[in-house]
């Protein structure tokens, strides 16, 4: 029994991190053809700037913001861009998308510059800076990163938490990312913390992670105002405002940000990727993946390229299990079932999880008993037992007064619900309806 | 390149693990739970109260079979219809009638749960509506105690034909409580400990209702707030009278103990106010819905006409269990006001 610092009520699922978390990331090599969406973000698309048969090098600016919330998208490979046109996107669309053939002759020397002095910078051109490194939450949101840099009048930031807890079972991703690149965590955090002038850096890991724990405390060493806090193995650890809780003991207020008791939470990989940026001058091309589970051949942590297929990336890891019945983008908690294996590895691909038609199998459903497992797994303090009855009688307005809108959809209901009632998809259902709906109000 | 397979991917939404935990498997631990007790009861009341649970059980399931619909034929699977009818077996005079209980049961299914529209929206506990509906038709038989008789004891009444007044036993014995009310005697608390005294099969021994629910909480198949919150309100009111008017009311301990006549505290607590269908869902909820149940426990014992009290509290509380959890919701995560955004916010660690 360990008395870590946590948040109230939450899941213990299995970790299933056995099978990928000693293994060091490996590049995976490029293939011929990628297909990087415009839309990899939350926000607008981004826009092209390249035209159908020009050549780009690797690294270059392919597409820019369209908006403030947007994020430019970097050539992962050099080579030719053969089309711009829809394409199969992970969420199961045709989105925009440009493809890249990649020049089978190219060293693919991804070129380094000068390193930025983030120092040197005010917040205006320090959050321009962040979007044009093409950066967006690497946790799977994908919101773009530079966005919650901007920070209103009289805002400030008093803490900045990196979150290396990477609650999701299966994925490794973030730990392998603390284990072999702790230094430039630790160096993306201390040029985000003194843009931000904050009092104290965090760096939250769960304890299950001894290894990341201890390159993090190594790579610290000496700088002050920056500590890691070793926090107890507990699923949605990594949610923001379930860490900042873990953390600090506060309560993000519902229907608020971070940013409104002084707090800004980014993920260990979007850490590398702003020293890589700012140091290296580097943009965001390419991601650590870890592919797991039952169905997959040879588990293992890859550096992929932006855009390459899914398909591609499995048969680099032996292929599927011929049992395979279910192949998952993203944790299995909260990542997106992929129907198709021919769209690609986005800038939020944290995992490639395979599984077979065992772990995929739907469980009985049963009536509700009211246990209350839900209610005690609801890392909101929700009561999703009736939220997911609202939502199955159609009562969608109802459900607005028992808080529907603070769902974070971490699944935790369902995972703990015993007769196997899908209710954080009910409660998902609604809020969509919900949304749509104060749209066309807004609308009239 | 890869060979096209597999040929078809599944489209779930997320969570993609499942639950470790299922509804047939908190009602396993339930009957797991019920074990010891079963044991007791037949190594106090014999092969009388072996029959007593099997039809009862028994009448439960097939209750649930053939009038559920298609529905209930799969509904059996749950194991809830066999937990109210084992509930109900248990809560049970030893020489009762065993035509009275399957008709209990029967009543029990149909009326208590069926009626409602099955498992998970009756308001009442099922068992106890089974039980209320006995006291009210057979309120002699219900009543009749006899003396424990060992693992080979066959009572007369057992045997019973459908609406033909059984013999009345030879040897009779009154309860503890009913012993304590009407006379003013009090039992020994080893008998009581253990269940060497007259009262329901299943609810004289709490030595091994205790055992029950040791397990019914390492299993977490019952929210531990309901029990402790139903126990420790009877045992505090009990008490507080006791400490009044020590000659006139049992203390804490007695009350604790005794099993009895309809409705063993302890059982009833363990076994009946725990469960999760008609108790409030919220963790509030079940606090003062346990508080309320051991409170009307004691204003039935000491006050009422019955000596008994357990059935009747819990199942006034049932009805206004959907009442506590409209009025105790969670409370929502950051709905506390929250510190400014000013230099310095959040508290330290």
């Amino acid at each position: 029994m360990s008395f870590a610092r946590t948040f109230r009520h939450g899941v213990h699922p299995h970790a299933h991190k056995e099978a990928t978390e000693a293994l060091p990331v490996e590049r995976m090599p490029f293939v011929e053809r990628l297909v990087l969406p415009l839309s990899q973000h939350a926000g607008a698309p981004a826009r092209p700037v390249v035209a159908v048969g020009e050549r780009v090098e690797r690294g270059q600016l392919i597409a820019e913001a369209a908006a403030f919330v947007s994020a430019p998208l970097h050539a992962p490979v050099a080579g030719r861009v053969a089309a711009i046109a829809p394409r199969p996107h992970p969420s199961g669309r045709l989105v925009p998308a440009i493809e890249l053939e990649t020049d089978p002759l190219s060293s693919q020397r991804l070129p380094a510059g000068p390193p930025l002095d983030a120092g040197a910078l005010d917040n205006e051109s320090f959050v321009a800076e962040l979007q044009n490194a093409g950066l967006v939450g690497m946790g799977g949101a994908g919101f773009p990163t530079h966005v919650k840099y901007r920070l209103p009048e009289g805002r400030r930031v008093e803490r900045l938490l990196v979150n290396g807890c990477e609650c999701e079972p299966f994925l490794t991703s973030d730990h392998r990312l603390m284990v072999e690149r702790a230094g430039d965590v630790v160096r993306g955090a201390e040029i985000a913390a003194a843009q931000l002038g904050v009092a104290e850096t965090v760096f939250g890991v769960e304890l299950n992670k001894a290894d990341a724990i201890a390159a993090l405390e190594r790579a610290v060493d000496g700088r002050a105002a920056m500590r890691v806090v070793p926090l107890a193995v507990k699923y949605p650890q990594g949610a923001e405002k379930m860490l900042i809780r873990a953390v600090y003991g506060v309560e993000v207020p519902s229907g608020r940000l971070p940013l409104d008791v002084g707090m800004l939470v980014n993920n260990v990989a979007t850490m590398t990727a702003v020293a890589d940026w700012f140091d290296r001058r580097r943009p965001l091309v390419e991601r650590v993946v870890t592919v797991s589970g039952p169905g997959v051949r040879r588990p293992a942590n890859l550096l992929v390229p932006v855009g390459t297929p899914v398909r591609a990336v499995l048969d680099h890891c032996g292929g599927l299990a011929p049992e395979t019945r279910e192949v998952v983008m993203g944790g299995p908690m909260m990542g997106s079932p992929l129907a198709s294996l021919d769209v690609p590895v986005v800038k939020g691909t944290s995992g490639l999880l395979a599984f077979t038609a065992e772990e995929a199998r739907l469980p009985t459903e049963y009536a509700c008993i009211k246990c209350g497992r839900c209610v005690e797994a609801c890392p909101q303090f929700l009561n999703p037992s009736r939220l997911g009855r609202l939502s199955r009688a159609g009562r969608f307005e109802e459900m607005m007064g028992y808080h529907a809108m603070d769902c974070v959809e971490c699944g935790s209901c369902s995972f703990a619900c015993p007769s196997g009632i899908p209710i954080v998809q009910l409660i998902r259902v609604a809020k969509g309806a919900l949304r749509e709906r104060a749209v066309a109000e807004a609308a009239r | 390149m890869s060979e096209p397979h597999p040929p078809r991917l599944l489209v779930q939404p997320a969570p993609f693990l499942r639950p470790t935990v299922s509804t047939p498997g908190i009602m396993g631990d339930v009957l797991i739970a019920l074990a010891p007790t079963v044991v007791a009861a037949v190594w106090f009341f014999g092969i009388s109260a072996l029959l007593l649970i099997a039809v009862s059980a028994a009448a439960a399931v097939a209750t649930e079979w053939g009038l559920g619909g298609e529905r209930g034929r799969a509904a059996v699977r749950d194991l809830s219809a066999l937990t109210t009818g084992v509930l109900l077996g248990l809560v049970l005079p030893p020489s009762l009638p065993l035509w009275m209980a399957a008709l209990g049961s029967a009543v029990a299914i149909a009326l208590g749960k069926l009626a409602w529209g099955g498992l998970g929206h009756n308001l009442f506990n099922p068992a106890l509506v089974g039980r209320a509906f006995l006291q009210a038709a057979f309120p002699v038989a219900i009543t009749t105690w006899v003396a424990p008789g060992g693992p080979l004891a066959l009572y007369r009444g057992t045997l019973a034909w459908p609406f033909l007044s059984a013999p009345p036993d030879a040897v009779s014995a009154a309860t503890p409580l009913g012993q304590m009310k009407f006379l003013g005697a009090a039992t020994p608390a080893g008998a009581l400990f253990w269940g060497d005294v007259g009262g329901s099969v299943g609810e004289t021994s709490a030595a091994a209702i205790l055992l029950g629910a040791a397990w019914l909480l390492a299993r977490r198949a019952c929210d531990w707030r309901l029990p402790v919150a139903t126990l420790g309100s009877a045992a505090l009111f009990a008490e507080i009278c006791h400490r009044v008017s020590p000659e006139k009311y049992p203390g804490a301990l007695f009350t604790l103990l005794s099993g009895g006549l309809s409705g063993g505290l302890l059982f009833g607590a363990v076994f009946m106010a725990s469960d999760p269908v008609t108790s409030p869902l919220a963790p509030r909820g079940a606090w003062l819905f346990g508080a309320g149940v051991g409170a009307l426990v004691v204003l039935i014992r000491f006050w009422g006409g019955l000596p008994e009290g357990v059935m009747y509290a819990i199942l006034l509380m049932n009805a206004v269990s959907p009442l506590i959890d409209r009025a105790l919701q969670p409370r929502v995560f950051g709905a506390r006001p929250a510190p400014s955004a000013a230099p310095g916010a959040g508290t330290g660690p």
